[in-house]
């Protein structure tokens, strides 16, 4: 009785321990997706930010072609940053809408007067609420929404060198 | 530059744990040698050990120093810290920030271990040589699998290139001061039961399992204990008013994690002292070391690996968490192996009889395995029934009906245990000494029913055993001179008056909280309990790197002076999240707590209001059970220092 109960915990572990393992070891989708990705695009409707060109709205999404959408802002360091790249993608041909995320139409057309301006529409989102229905972390993020309006994809960050190719992938694929 | 020391650091204190693990493995074998050499080359082997162990604890220290620095200065060229640091940050919140991710958090876990090895090294004097030196050896197998984790698989001095513009910041929730020193506190009890297990490995391999052995490893024991109780403390508070929901507790994984080891170390802490002063319980202190550990182990990682929440994030990095569980398994694994093969050379100890101190010892031992047990089972099966396909999760309603009426008959032998004397006691001596503390709790309990009807039983049950409790955990003070009384029993008395007050808390925190939810325009007034609250005005507020609105409420007790709070919603845009900062009134009798929800169009506001009557009880019977293992602490280290110098001078 007593030999048993000594090598009992060590049991108990070894129990334990080929749980976690076998977790550990299944295989199964590794990356992080965003909750939205996949799914529809949510009802928005962003009134437009600059005088001349629209604001967002879900409607304007799913006609046919790829679109990429930018959630950005003027304060945003990391957009500054970004901003080649994404003047490198529209001239690939790539259309990007935009959310300014709590932000001013001064500040922003100071920022796309300085870094270049690639963006069809701008949606104006001063609640942050739009970048939240759509399940973005951060700023800057792009999507890229496919030709039946689903979000099909999902760049966290600053867009660098390197994710032009993969961007340009996503919206091939999404047509 | 700083980055690239850093990791030269980290690896030259790998290499020094190699050295000191292979003097450990000399001075264990040296200690055998017969004859006239061996107190010299014990002696030798053990300065070099000892010094060994130092250095590679300064350089550990060196390189965590060198982290810190990182973030201080943002530099956006390591990609730890443009992960999770932001330029414009707070510098407190920078500091914090080396240790608020996965790979930080690993080198302070690895350097607090590597600084408790090195003060072992150098402050522990009493125990026989070979045992310290298996002891440090130990210790050093630790420290090995985790450099070897942040050397591999964990690398916190990566570079980033070309380095980021700016940092993605740090989680908004997490940026409280309370918060920002929650995981150092709890590290520093994690690891420091890594020493006691140190002990544990280095007494079973020596076979030399005693009370020396006990002394040694107690006061490690003590301070891990005192840190995980301040550490369970503060994160309690800082969950109750950072989340804004007005609870304390919520039975989630991250604060069982925390709970377990703490449980675990409770019951190291009282069996120790039975093998520090009567020599019993000799292989269930010694298994209790060994699952403390682990507990503190297994807790730590399965959260930072996120492997409860779900197993896939677990596996985000493949490689991360291999190592971790291969590291679990050869360090718990191998020590119960150890035990398993070792412990039956353990002769017993002294024996006693059921009515005596140890007895109550060995019952307190047993009930928290029983609740130790019950958290464990409902924190891993999720994981089970995940196994299985199933995804559940188990929360408060299982933990509270099935730990309530365990921690009761806990309270009950807390209450008894100290009234007893060691080795044996009669029945009936025992039943006089309890008059007290029955005759409070019964008038507690008539009272509580009274005031609350037979709706709270429980409720009213926790509050007689508190009052009982109370009672009781100041009787070993009477019929003694106060000024002479040990340190340690004031110790004693003050952890298990903690134990009452924070039950008197949790107990009339659940019995008698009231609750308002109201939408309210600027101008009108809601009642909740005593008190009159008005709406006075909503306005906008910016702070550091966050804006918020802000409301300010006027409040009135009765015919009392009106007061001011201020609750906030707050934004932060890097990550973009909205936080409840809730504005909180302390009184004497309790805490008044307001959370300001969402407007809405017609400019109404959500007002959440709860009147929390004695609700602070919990905390500071938290802080007190903290002190009176701190009052321990200082007198056991006193007494045995005392006891060394009089060795000396014999």
């Amino acid at each position: 009785m007593r030999r048993v109960l000594i090598w009992l915990p060590l049991v108990l572990f070894g129990l334990v321990f080929a749980l976690v393992a076998s977790g550990l070891l299944r295989p199964g989708d590794r990356r992080v997706h965003s909750a939205m990705v996949g799914k529809p695009m949510p009802q928005l409707n962003l009134p437009p930010l600059l005088a001349d060109r629209p604001g967002i709205a879900t409607a304007d999404f799913g006609k046919g072609k790829p679109r990429l959408l930018n959630i950005f802002a003027s304060w945003c360091i990391p957009c500054i940053a970004e901003a080649p790249q994404l003047m490198k993608l529209r001239q690939a041909g790539a259309e990007i809408d935009a959310i300014a995320i709590r932000d001013t139409g001064d500040a922003v057309r100071g920022f796309l007067r300085q870094n270049g301006d690639p963006y069809a529409r701008i949606g104006d989102d001063k609640t942050s609420s739009a970048q939240l229905a759509l399940g973005s972390s951060g700023v800057p993020e792009t999507f890229v929404i496919d030709a039946a309006g689903k979000i099909a994809y999902q760049h966290i960050g600053d867009i660098r060198d390197e994710n032009v190719p993969e961007l340009l992938a996503a919206l091939e694929k999404a047509k | 530059m700083i980055a690239e020391l850093g990791l030269a650091a980290l690896w030259l204190a790998a290499a020094f744990a190699v050295v000191q693990l292979l003097l450990a493995w000399g001075g264990a074998r040296a200690s055998g040698i017969e004859g006239e050499h061996r107190e010299a080359a014990e002696a030798e082997m053990m300065r070099a050990l000892r010094r060994v162990a130092l250095v590679q604890g300064l350089l550990a220290l060196l390189s965590f120093m060198l982290l810190i620095a990182l973030f201080v200065r943002s530099d956006m060229s390591v990609l730890l810290v443009a992960e999770n640091s932001h330029s414009l940050k707070p510098l407190m919140y920078k500091v914090a920030g080396a240790w608020g991710n996965h790979e930080g958090s690993m080198l302070l876990w690895v350097t607090v271990l590597a600084v408790a090895g090195a003060g072992v090294a150098m402050f522990e004097r009493r125990l026989a040589a070979g045992t310290l030196a298996a002891t440090l050896g130990a210790q050093a197998a630790i420290g090995l699998g985790f450099y070897a984790f942040l050397g591999f698989a964990s690398n916190p001095f990566v570079r980033l290139n070309p380095a980021a513009a700016d940092g993605q910041g740090l989680n908004p929730l997490l940026q409280d001061p309370g918060l920002a020193f929650h995981p150092p506190t709890l590290y520093l009890g994690y690891v420091g039961l890594s020493v006691a297990f140190s002990f544990a490995v280095g007494a079973l391999v020596m076979r030399d399992v005693g009370p020396a052995f006990a002394r040694a490893m107690r006061p490690w024991v003590l301070g891990a204990w005192i840190f995980l109780t301040i550490g369970i403390t503060a994160g309690s508070y800082w969950a109750y008013y950072e989340l804004g929901w007005g609870g304390w507790w919520f039975w989630d994984p991250v604060e069982n994690a925390s709970l377990m080891p703490w449980l675990a170390a409770t019951a190291l802490l009282h069996s120790v002292t039975v093998l520090a002063t009567r020599d019993g319980l000799r292989a269930w202190t010694l298994m209790l070391a060994v699952v403390a550990f682990s507990m503190s182990m297994i807790g730590t990682f399965l959260v930072r690996s996120g492997i409860l929440v779900s197993v896939h994030a677990f596996a985000v990095d493949p490689t991360r968490g291999t190592f971790i569980l291969a590291l679990l398994g050869l360090y718990i694994g191998g020590a119960l192996a150890l035990f398993g093969a070792r412990v039956g050379t353990v002769t017993q100890g002294s024996t006693f009889q059921l009515v005596s101190r140890e007895g109550a010892l060995v019952l307190n031992n047993l009930l928290l395995s029983v609740i130790l047990g019950v958290v464990f089972i409902g924190t891993l099966y999720p994981l089970v029934a995940q196994a299985a396909g199933v995804q559940l999760s188990i929360g408060a309603p299982f933990f509270n009906k099935a730990i309530a009426p365990v921690a009761l008959a806990l309270v009950a032998a807390t209450a008894i245990g100290p009234l007893l004397r060691w080795r044996r006691d009669n029945l009936n001596a025992l039943l006089g000494k309890l008059l007290w503390p029955v005759a409070a709790a019964g008038v507690a309990f008539a009272f509580a029913f009274v005031l609350t009807g037979a709706s709270h039983l429980l409720s009213v049950l926790g509050i007689a055993f508190a009052a009982g409790l109370a009672v009781a955990s100041v009787l070993p003070l009477a019929r003694r001179s106060l000024r002479r009384t040990p340190l340690h029993i004031w110790g004693m008395v003050v952890a298990h008056l903690g134990i009452a007050v924070s039950l008197g808390g949790m107990v009339a925190d659940s019995a008698f909280t009231l609750e308002r939810l109201a939408a309210v325009q600027v101008g009108d007034n809601v009642r909740v309990g005593p008190f009159q609250v008005a709406l006075a005005e909503v306005r906008p507020t910016i702070g550091p790197n966050w804006s918020a609105v802000e409301a300010r409420l006027t409040v009135r007790r009765g015919e009392g002076k009106p007061f001011d709070l201020f609750p906030q919603q707050r934004f932060f845009n890097t990550p973009p999240t909205n936080t409840s900062e809730a504005a909180i009134e302390t009184m004497l009798d309790g805490q008044l707590y307001t959370v300001l929800g969402q407007g809405d169009d017609q400019g109404r506001w959500q007002l959440r209001l709860w009147w929390k009557p004695f609700v602070t009880l919990i905390w500071l019977g938290g802080g007190l059970i903290a002190l009176g293992g701190l009052l321990a602490l200082v007198g056991r280290v006193r007494r045995e220092r005392r006891q060394a110098d009089a060795e000396i001078y014999l």
